[in-house]
């Protein structure tokens, strides 16, 4: 669950990322976040991810709050959100099967655990052939499903995903938003940053629209009252 | 969604090591240029200390030399006159005491000079009773001169002032200057070794990042890391201390065999634990604080 309410955001450098931004995301929900670049939609997910902190205003993530939330404690709400990067951000030296099991290994799951748990997320993105591949040995959509395995290994309640199609063709793209959809049936809270414009109107979701820093626009079934690049 | 219970595997220690020596294969150049710095550094720390300690070693052959001598007074009896020897050897600074007789004086002295027939006349009692005595520190010599002259029966002490006094600059000059050179090249080394480490830190820093995204405490991030430095470390110090133990037995042997500077070595049997210890000590120093201060700029967010 995610809840923003009036949140500020003025980085050092004077620049005021977000004004005054309040929205919910409930327990189990699935939304769009859409917005052209520098509309403040990166900050929110810093924010989110416990990397930055709300000048004012409150932010709520999976029950913690983060404005009191002590930095000893950070580990444990990250352990509740699985976050996947436009990038992957996979450990290039390590293969398919150890950058899931690393995941694992950081909330000190044992041996057994890992290997009952780890070839059943893989199956179920769909890469249980390329369990011993390293990443520069996979396409981008399926680094991209190595990365969302990894997100979803430790079973959190919460999925953040930034840009997760930008660099993936328009079959691949389709392909990884139905995976987070049909995971978010699952009964995880699933949270999409993109611009992709067919991709939003295809699954007819939430569709939450920020830009300068505020939130312009919120609505379901695809709705958006924005002109997505 | 499935859901998954975990026991936590409390110990990690396993894996922390495990990860430790698996990433110093992973990232070979990086590990072999922090090896090789550990290396340099401590041979080059080590060679100074050994010359230090055989500089050190001729300063004490040369105060050994340097004996007092403690003249009986002329009325003692040769037993009365031994019978001091037991008080002069619990004065300060004493290490040790030889008794010479008049007669014995007597026969060094003709032993010194060829020309016997000049002294065929010289009777032993124109000799004293008199102790030769060794001390300890070199430094305190004026004291211990003073020390034996309040001993009743002590007529006159002899002791060369102004050698002791120029061993003692000497010694002080070479231990400063060892200090200053020691702590100029660990200042250095340290600098290096630790921008090596953070080098090394930086080459990993998306790899550090992953680790705090997916929940990862800093002790779990930092223990490899930790592991990994130890090892290094350890390796390094090593085999410094493997290569300085060869080269100085062969560098000791050639000055046996050429009997050059006049002098023996010091065996490195004699010196090798406290360079060891000193070895590791820095190795494990460098590595794990290296290893734990270049991580914390990654670990505060």
């Amino acid at each position: 669950m995610i809840r923003l309410t009036d949140v500020f955001k003025v980085y050092a450098n004077g620049t005021k990322a977000l004004k005054g931004v309040s929205f919910t995301l409930d327990t189990g929900e699935f939304a769009f976040m859409v917005g052209p670049s520098g509309s403040g939609k990166s900050t929110i997910i810093r924010l989110l991810t416990g990397e930055i902190a709300a000048t004012d205003g409150q932010v709520v993530v999976n029950g913690y709050d983060m404005e009191k939330i002590k930095m000893r404690k950070m580990p444990y709400l990250r352990r509740t959100i699985g976050v996947i990067f436009q990038d992957f951000r996979l450990i290039e030296k390590k293969s398919v099967f150890e950058n899931v099991a690393f995941a694992m290994r950081v909330i000190g799951a044992s041996n057994k655990e890992v290997r009952q748990r780890v070839p059943y997320v893989l199956e179920l993105v769909g890469l249980e052939n390329k369990i011993k591949a390293k990443p520069d040995e996979l396409s981008g959509g399926e680094q991209q499903r190595v990365a969302i395995a990894r997100a979803l290994v430790n079973n959190p309640s919460l999925i953040i995903a930034d840009e997760p199609t930008g660099n993936l063709d328009p079959a691949r793209s389709l392909e990884i938003l139905l995976l987070l959809q049909k995971i978010n049936e699952l009964g995880t809270t699933v949270l999409i940053v993109t611009h992709e414009k067919p991709l939003v109107d295809r699954l007819s979701q939430r569709v939450i629209a920020i830009d300068g820093g505020r939130i312009i626009s919120d609505g379901m079934d695809g709705y958006y009252n924005y002109e997505v690049e | 969604m499935v859901i998954i219970t975990m026991k936590l595997s409390r110990n990690r220690t396993g894996y922390y090591i495990k990860e430790g020596v698996s990433s110093i294969f992973t990232h070979g150049l990086m590990s072999f240029a922090s090896i090789c710095i550990i290396i340099a550094f401590l041979l080059i720390m080590g060679s100074f200390i050994l010359l230090a300690v055989n500089i050190n070693a001729v300063i004490g052959e040369l105060e050994n030399e340097n004996i007092i001598l403690a003249y009986i007074d002329e009325y003692l009896s040769l037993a009365e006159a031994r019978a001091l020897g037991a008080e002069v050897s619990r004065t300060p600074n004493v290490s040790r005491v030889n008794f010479i007789s008049r007669e014995q004086a007597m026969y060094s002295f003709l032993g010194r000079h060829e020309d016997t027939a000049r002294f065929a006349d010289v009777d032993a009692e124109w000799f004293r009773h008199r102790f030769e005595v060794f001390v300890y520190d070199v430094a305190l010599i004026s004291d211990t001169q003073h020390d034996l002259l309040s001993i009743y029966g002590i007529r006159r002490v002899n002791a060369n002032l102004t050698v002791a006094q120029a061993l003692v600059t000497l010694r002080t000059i070479v231990t400063g200057v060892s200090i200053v050179i020691i702590a100029v090249l660990l200042a250095i080394s340290l600098f290096i070794m630790s921008n090596t480490i953070k080098l090394a830190t930086f080459e990993r820093r998306e790899e550090i990042a992953i680790m705090r995204m997916v929940g990862a405490t800093n002790a779990f991030i930092r223990w490899p890391f930790i592991y990994e430095g130890f090892i290094l470390g350890l390796i390094g110090s090593m085999a410094a201390f493997a290569i300085l133990m060869s080269t100085y037995g062969v560098l000791a042997g050639r000055v046996y065999e050429f009997e050059a500077f006049f002098l023996n070595l010091v065996p490195f049997s004699n010196v090798s634990l406290p360079i060891f210890l000193l070895f590791a000590a820095i190795g494990f120093g460098v590595g794990v604080g290296g290893s734990a201060l270049a991580l914390n700029r990654y670990l505060k967010v």
